[in-house]
């Protein structure tokens, strides 16, 4: 398939959170500042690609090869826990601060459904190992786009006076449902 | 704790969408009716109230620092239960739900009640809890589904209500999952503070 | 109640005993269900064939037909009543919908004319593209109308193109792909009349 289609797609047209509904406890959790929202764009990045080429090589060496696809979830989630995990502990060594302020949230990327999600989604569609890393950086990058642009709006949101009964999620949600009509204006591009 | 008030507490004080705000990928990614929202709650009801007695029951055995993986482990291979179950009895809705099926596992519910409230209690009343916040996510998804079907498609549990002519078609695309799940929770905030 | 020891043995074999208990217990529900799951698979299959055929006694072995352009091969299932040859039901596909894949049963009557089509899988928008099943096979709008219909008297494409049907509103992307579907199935129906010459009775 056309990589730039694959680029495209992932990005803006069928945006992981905006369009697939992936990834939105991170999404609504961190976005309320733009710098702890860069932390956790990168991290979720780093563990999304890697854990695609391993998901990937897993499945057709060792799932497929034996008639194991019903372990599946088992399978693909431990890689993630385990990705995560080392995550944890070179963010801790390398970067101290940013391991902090990430704080619960770092952890919490194993229950991401984003990064499940890709893995899960590269194999439905068929994407050999090349693509299917194009995929998964794509959407990383869609993630971060989400969750940068989100947490942009939201630091403004916060100055701005809001109904009472619909401060906090609830305009949240509001506005990144407006967000989503915005990136449905995308689908005319591939 | 009062059995009663357990099960009852996961549908509007702790209900998890709306409350505790757990659980939002598949309320929003398979609410476009009301029927898928009805078949992911109950498949979501099962892991949870499985998981939950498994956990509880072996919570003494499980060294603390392995704890999360070993629940995980527990909570996907009852995943894994129910996607097979579903994709030879009822395929159908196991098309409707997609990928949001296997993402029960990452469902934040299922493993927040796990870590916080299996582990640390009895069997009856980890069922119970499992059962009520299943039932209480269940709840949230009909209702977010129900809407968004009636506004969206002019159906509701697929009986067509009024003419495909009038609907309002966002409700039932991506926007629209986020804007009647923001009203919704207003609501409910209203509600629990009366 | 006390926990065991977080010790680095305990851990690794708390973590295998779980996991191995858990892959044995799904292995047993697979081998439960797998039957079950392949019967389920197989009757939504025959199912659409029925829709999308004339009436028929029994279908005839299923072969692929190669095509020329992509490296596709397409399922053709022939089906017939007693030795006469009824129609056949082409299980085509394009990867060219607005989402992707997108599956059609598709009914070829003995005339060469579309008889019947049974949209299968797709992941095309709810409300517009995945009208498809119905818009184009509406008797009121023949513009949009293909059954009936075959490649040489009407052009499948949609009228954007120069084509003969009329696409669905605000959806050209998807109609683009379904006519791409369904002319696919016409070219493994034509390169097919040949393989049925050595089987049962030809067309």
């Amino acid at each position: 398939m056309n990589y730039l289609v694959i680029v495209i797609g992932a990005i803006l047209v069928n945006n992981i959170v905006l369009m697939q509904f992936l990834g939105i406890c991170p999404f609504l959790g961190v976005s309320k500042r733009l710098s702890t929202a860069v932390g956790m764009a990168g991290a979720v990045a780093f563990v999304m690609v890697l854990a695609t080429i391993v998901t990937y090589l897993i499945q057709v060496f060792i799932l497929d090869a034996f008639g194991l696809a019903f372990l599946q979830t088992i399978a693909f989630i431990l890689v993630i826990a385990s990705l995560v995990q080392l995550v944890e502990i070179i963010l801790k060594k390398v970067s101290p601060a940013l391991y902090q302020a990430l704080g619960i949230f770092l952890p919490l990327i194993t229950t991401n459904c984003a990064i499940l999600g890709v893995a899960i989604l590269t194999i439905q569609k068929e994407f050999n190992l090349v693509e299917g890393v194009i995929f998964a950086v794509s959407n990383a990058i869609g993630f971060g786009l989400a969750l940068l642009l989100f947490a942009g709006i939201r630091e403004h949101l916060d100055l701005q006076s809001v109904p009472k009964g619909l401060k906090g999620t609830p305009i949240a949600l509001i506005t990144a449902g407006i967000l989503a009509m915005a990136f449905m204006g995308f689908s005319g591009l591939v | 704790m009062n059995q009663w008030k357990n099960f009852s507490k996961g549908f509007i004080k702790e209900n998890p969408v709306f409350v505790l705000l757990l659980g939002m990928c598949p309320t929003l990614g398979v609410t476009s009716s009301a029927i898928n929202g009805l078949g992911m709650g109950l498949a979501t009801t099962f892991v949870l109230l499985m998981s939950n007695i498994v956990v509880s029951l072996i919570k003494s055995q499980i060294p603390d620092k392995v704890r999360i993986p070993s629940f995980i482990v527990i909570i996907a291979a009852f995943v894994t239960v129910v996607q097979l179950v579903m994709q030879a009895y009822v395929p159908e809705l196991y098309k409707s739900l997609g990928l949001f099926i296997p993402l029960i596992v990452v469902n934040c519910i299922v493993l927040g009640r796990a870590e916080a409230f299996a582990s640390k209690n009895n069997l009856v009343t980890a069922a119970v809890d499992g059962l009520g916040i299943g039932l209480g996510f269940t709840f949230a998804l009909v209702l977010l589904g129900g809407i968004r079907e009636l506004l969206g498609s002019g159906k509701l549990f697929d009986i067509i209500i009024y003419s495909e002519n009038y609907v309002t078609l966002l409700f039932v695309l991506a926007p629209g999952a986020f804007i009647v799940l923001g009203y919704l929770i207003a609501i409910i905030n209203r509600i629990k503070k009366d | 109640m006390a926990k065991r020891e977080s010790t680095f043995i305990n851990m690794v074999l708390t973590l295998f005993v779980v996991t191995f208990v858990a892959a044995a217990a799904l292995g047993f529900v697979y081998d439960l269900t797998k039957d079950a799951i392949e019967a389920a698979k197989m009757k939504a299959q025959s199912e659409a064939i029925e829709k999308v055929l004339p009436e028929y006694d029994e279908l005839g072995e299923s072969f692929k037909i190669a095509l020329s352009a992509s490296e596709d091969s397409i399922e053709v299932f022939p089906a017939y009543s007693g030795d006469k040859l009824v129609g056949l039901a082409v299980k085509t596909f394009t990867n060219k919908g607005f989402s992707g894949f997108i599956s059609v049963m598709a009914g070829i009557d003995n005339s060469g004319n579309l008889f019947g089509y049974e949209v299968l899988e797709h992941a095309e928008t709810p409300g517009l593209g995945s009208k498809m099943n119905d818009w184009f096979r509406n008797t009121g709008k023949p513009a949009q109308n293909v059954i009936g219909k075959n490649p040489q008297s009407h052009r499948f494409e949609v009228t954007k193109d120069g084509g003969d049907i009329d696409a669905i509103t605000a959806s050209t992307i998807t109609s683009r792909a379904f006519l791409d579907a369904l002319t696919r199935a016409f070219e493994a129906y034509n390169n097919t009349n040949q393989q049925l010459e050595t089987k049962k009775t030809s067309l």
